[in-house]
C-alpha cells in the first residue's frame, strides 16, 4: 500500500514539474514569436520605406534630368527614324 | 444526629444549582443564527463569483491583462503599373505627463537635441501645469528608438502614420492629400476614403512583471489593412502632359492649364494634369488657385470644338451631306439683332471644310436646320450638363440650358460652342464618341482589367467616320492647326478659341483649347489641352495648345508601343513644327 502511494506521489511530482517545464518552454516560444512577428512588421516598414526611396529616386523628372545632362540622350529627330514593318522593311 | 437526608437529600453531581433548566430554544437559536451566518456568506460568495462576477474579474484581469492595439496602415496608391504614388510609413510622436517628467539637465538637453528642439522651449513644455502634452510630432521611427533608450521618466511615444507622395506635384491634383488622422481631404484621397482606410484590429494578452507578453487571452481581432487603388495613370503618360503643359502655360505666360488623356478602347484616364499645383507633401502657403483640379472643376465656354458635334447631328439627320457646299460670306450672319461673324472671311465651303476652317458662320447655318431639341437630346448624349461620373470630389456639371429657353440667337451659338459651358473632362469625354463607332464609354480613374461593357450610342459608324475625316483635315495644312501633326501618326482634332465672359461681358481673354484624337486609322487616345489667358502674342486654340498636344499625344502614343499609321511621312522628315498659319 504504502509503495503504491510513494510510486503515486512520485508519478504526481514528476507531472507537475512536467507542466511547469512545458509552460515556461511554451512561454520562452512565445516570447520568441512575438520577437519575430515584431521583425516582421520591422520588416515590412522597411519595405514601405523603402519603396519610398526608390519611387523618389525614380520620379520621371530625375530620369530626364539625367538622361538629357549626364548620358546626352535626346529625342531622334523624325528622319532618322526607321520604322521596321514585317517583310523585309529597311 | 443530623439529618441531612430530607430535603438536600441528593447526589452531588445533580446539584440543583447545576440544574439549570434552559429552554431548549435557545440553544437551537443559536445554532440556526451561526448556520444563518454561514448563508449570508456562502450566499454573498455565490453572488461575487457567479452572479456578479465582472466587476472582481475586471480587477483582477486588469493586474495582468493589457489589451493592444494593434494598428492598421492606409492603403497605398500606385498607378496603373504599380509606381507608387501615395504611401504611408510609420512615424513616432513624443509626448510627455509634465508631472512625471522631471528630468535632470543633461537628460533635457540630450532630449531638446534628439527632438531637434530648443532646450528653452522643451523645458516650457515640461513646466506646462497641463496633464499630457505632444513634444515633437511625426519623427522618424530610429529617432523614436534613441528617445526610447535614454528611459526617461514620464516621457512616451505614440505610433502614428504620415503619408508620402513621391511624385510631389506632378500627381498633386489627381491623388489630393490627407489630413490628420488620416483622413482624405482632396483628390483620390477623398473619393476612396472608404477604401483606403485602414481599420485597427486589439488583441488582450498577458503581461509579466517586466513588460514581456506571455500569453494571449480572447479572441485577436485582426486589423485590417486600407486596401490599394491602383489608378488608371500611366505615371510616364502623365509625367509628359504635366511637363508639356507647365512649359506650354510658361511659354505663353497663361494663367493656367489643364490637360487630360484618355485611353479611348477602355476608358481609362491616363493623365489629368493641372497648372498651378502644389506640393502635396509640404502644403504650406496653399493658394485656391493651386488646389484647383481645373480639368474637373472648372468650367468654360469650350469655343469652337464644340462644332464638329453640330456637324455630326445634321450629318446624322441627313440635313448635309459630307460635301454639302454652305455659303459662308461674307464672313458674318445676322441673326435678329446680333451679328456672328468669322476671324478670317471665307466663301463657300463644304461642310468638312466649315469644320476644318472653323467657320462660325458656316456651323450656325447648319444648327438652323436643327431644332433646338434635336441640339439639346444631342448635347446630353454626349455628357453636357451631367458630370462625367468619375465619382471625384468636385465634379462639375456644366451649364445647358433647357432647350424650351433657347432664342434663334442662342441656338446659332452654342453651335459653335458659346453659351454653355464644359469642364476639360467632359470635353475629352465626348471626343471619346468620335474616337470609337460612335458610342460612349463611362470613364474610370481606376485601372480597368477588363474592358466595361454598357456603352451607350450616339452617332452612326458613318457619321463618326465622316467627322474623323473632317478633323483630320483641320490639322493639315489649310485647316486651323497645323501645329497638332504628329511625324508618323495620322492625327486629327478641332482647335477652339473662346473669348471669357467677365460680370456678363465677352472680354478680349481667351481659353485656347485643342481635343485631338490618334492614329486615325483606329483611335487610340484622346488628348484635350486647355490654356487660360495666354497672355504673349498668340492666342488661338492652334497655336496655344496644338503644340502642347502634338507633344503629349506623340509621347504617349510612342510610351504605349502603338505603331505609326503613316510612316511615309517620316523620311520626307516633317517636323512638328513645319506648319504655319
Amino acid at each position: 500500500m504504502v509503495r503504491i502511494n510513494i510510486l503515486l506521489l512520485v508519478a504526481a511530482l514528476v507531472c507537475a514539474l512536467g507542466v511547469v517545464t512545458s509552460q515556461h518552454k511554451a512561454r520562452k516560444l512565445f516570447q520568441a514569436m512575438e520577437v519575430e512577428q515584431e521583425r516582421a512588421r520591422q520588416l515590412e516598414v522597411e519595405f514601405g520605406q523603402l519603396q519610398l526611396e526608390l519611387s523618389t529616386w525614380a520620379t520621371s523628372p530625375r530620369i530626364e534630368k539625367i538622361a538629357r545632362e549626364k548620358l546626352r540622350m535626346a529625342t531622334p529627330e523624325t528622319a532618322k527614324i526607321v520604322t521596321a514593318t514585317q517583310g523585309g522593311g529597311r | 444526629m443530623i439529618n441531612f437526608s430530607g430535603a438536600r437529600g441528593h447526589k452531588f453531581a445533580e446539584s440543583p444549582v447545576l440544574k439549570l433548566r434552559l429552554p431548549a430554544w435557545r440553544s437551537r437559536m443559536m445554532a440556526l443564527l451561526i448556520l444563518g451566518c454561514f448563508g449570508v456568506l456562502v450566499g454573498r460568495s455565490f453572488y461575487l463569483q457567479v452572479l456578479n462576477n465582472d466587476f472582481l474579474q475586471e480587477k483582477g484581469e486588469s493586474r495582468y491583462r493589457r489589451d493592444l492595439e494593434i494598428s492598421a496602415s492606409r492603403g497605398r496608391i500606385s498607378d496603373r503599373n504599380g509606381d507608387v504614388l501615395a504611401v504611408s510609413t510609420p512615424m513616432k510622436s513624443v509626448w510627455a505627463i509634465p508631472a512625471e517628467a522631471r528630468l535632470t539637465p543633461e537628460q533635457t538637453t540630450q532630449l531638446a537635441a534628439l527632438l531637434e528642439m530648443d532646450v528653452k522651449e522643451l523645458k516650457r513644455r515640461l513646466a506646462s501645469d497641463k496633464s499630457f502634452v505632444f513634444l515633437q510630432r511625426q519623427l522618424p521611427p530610429e529617432i523614436g528608438d534613441k528617445v526610447a533608450a535614454l528611459k526617461l521618466p514620464g516621457i512616451g511615444q505614440d505610433k502614428e502614420y504620415r503619408r508620402y507622395y513621391p511624385t510631389g506635384e506632378m500627381t498633386a491634383h489627381l491623388v489630393g492629400f490627407t489630413g490628420v488622422d488620416d483622413k482624405g481631404l482632396e483628390g483620390v484621397e477623398l473619393a476612396f476614403q472608404s477604401q483606403l482606410l485602414g481599420h485597427p484590429g486589439s488583441r488582450s494578452v498577458i503581461r509579466d512583471r517586466r513588460g514581456h507578453i506571455v500569453e494571449d487571452v480572447g479572441s485577436i481581432k485582426l486589423p485590417q489593412d486600407g486596401k490599394d487603388i491602383r489608378l488608371s495613370i500611366d505615371s510616364k503618360i502623365q509625367y509628359l502632359a504635366y511637363s508639356q503643359l507647365k512649359q506650354a502655360v510658361n511659354d505663353f505666360k497663361a494663367k493656367a492649364g489643364g490637360i487630360v488623356v484618355i485611353d479611348t478602347k477602355t476608358g481609362e484616364i491616363l493623365a489629368l494634369a493641372n497648372w498651378p499645383t502644389y506640393n502635396p507633401n509640404n502644403r504650406e502657403r496653399l493658394t485656391g488657385a493651386q488646389l484647383r483640379n481645373r480639368a474637373l472643376t472648372d468650367t468654360y465656354e469650350p469655343g469652337s470644338v464644340m462644332k464638329p458635334f453640330t456637324a455630326a447631328l445634321a450629318l446624322e439627320n441627313n440635313k448635309v451631306r459630307f460635301d454639302t457646299v454652305i455659303n459662308c460670306a461674307p464672313g458674318r450672319l445676322t441673326i435678329g439683332t446680333a451679328t456672328i461673324s468669322d476671324a478670317h472671311p471665307h466663301g463657300a465651303l463644304t461642310v468638312a471644310q466649315v469644320i476644318q476652317k472653323s467657320s462660325n458662320v458656316g456651323t450656325a447655318k447648319i444648327a438652323s436646320m436643327l431644332t433646338p431639341e434635336q441640339m439639346w437630346n444631342m448635347y446630353d448624349a454626349i455628357g453636357l450638363g451631367q458630370t462625367p461620373g468619375l465619382g471625384f470630389p468636385g465634379e462639375v456639371t456644366g451649364r445647358l440650358r433647357p432647350w424650351k429657353s433657347w432664342r434663334p440667337i442662342e441656338q446659332a451659338t452654342m453651335s459653335y460652342g458659346h453659351g454653355l459651358s464644359v469642364s476639360l473632362m467632359q470635353l475629352a469625354h465626348a471626343y471619346t464618341i468620335f474616337a470609337r463607332e460612335g458610342d460612349r464609354i463611362p470613364l474610370t480613374l481606376t485601372k480597368a482589367d477588363e474592358v466595361p461593357i454598357g456603352t451607350t450610342p450616339v452617332f452612326s459608324q458613318q457619321t463618326t467616320r465622316e467627322i474623323r475625316a473632317m478633323l483630320e483635315m483641320a490639322v493639315q495644312p489649310g485647316g486651323t492647326a497645323p501645329k497638332a501633326q504628329i511625324p508618323g501618326y495620322r492625327v486629327g482634332g478641332k482647335t477652339g478659341t473662346a473669348y471669357k465672359i467677365e460680370n456678363g461681358q465677352y472680354v478680349k481673354k481667351y481659353v485656347g483649347s485643342f481635343v485631338g484624337l490618334a492614329p486615325m486609322s483606329d483611335p487610340r487616345l484622346v488628348v484635350a489641352v486647355m490654356i487660360d489667358e495666354p497672355s504673349s502674342g498668340a492666342h488661338f486654340g492652334g497655336d496655344v495648345a496644338g503644340p502642347t498636344f502634338a507633344r503629349v499625344m506623340g509621347g504617349a502614343l510612342r510610351t504605349l508601343g502603338i505603331p505609326p499609321d503613316m510612316p511615309a511621312q517620316m523620311a520626307h522628315g516633317g517636323g512638328p513644327d513645319k506648319g504655319n498659319i
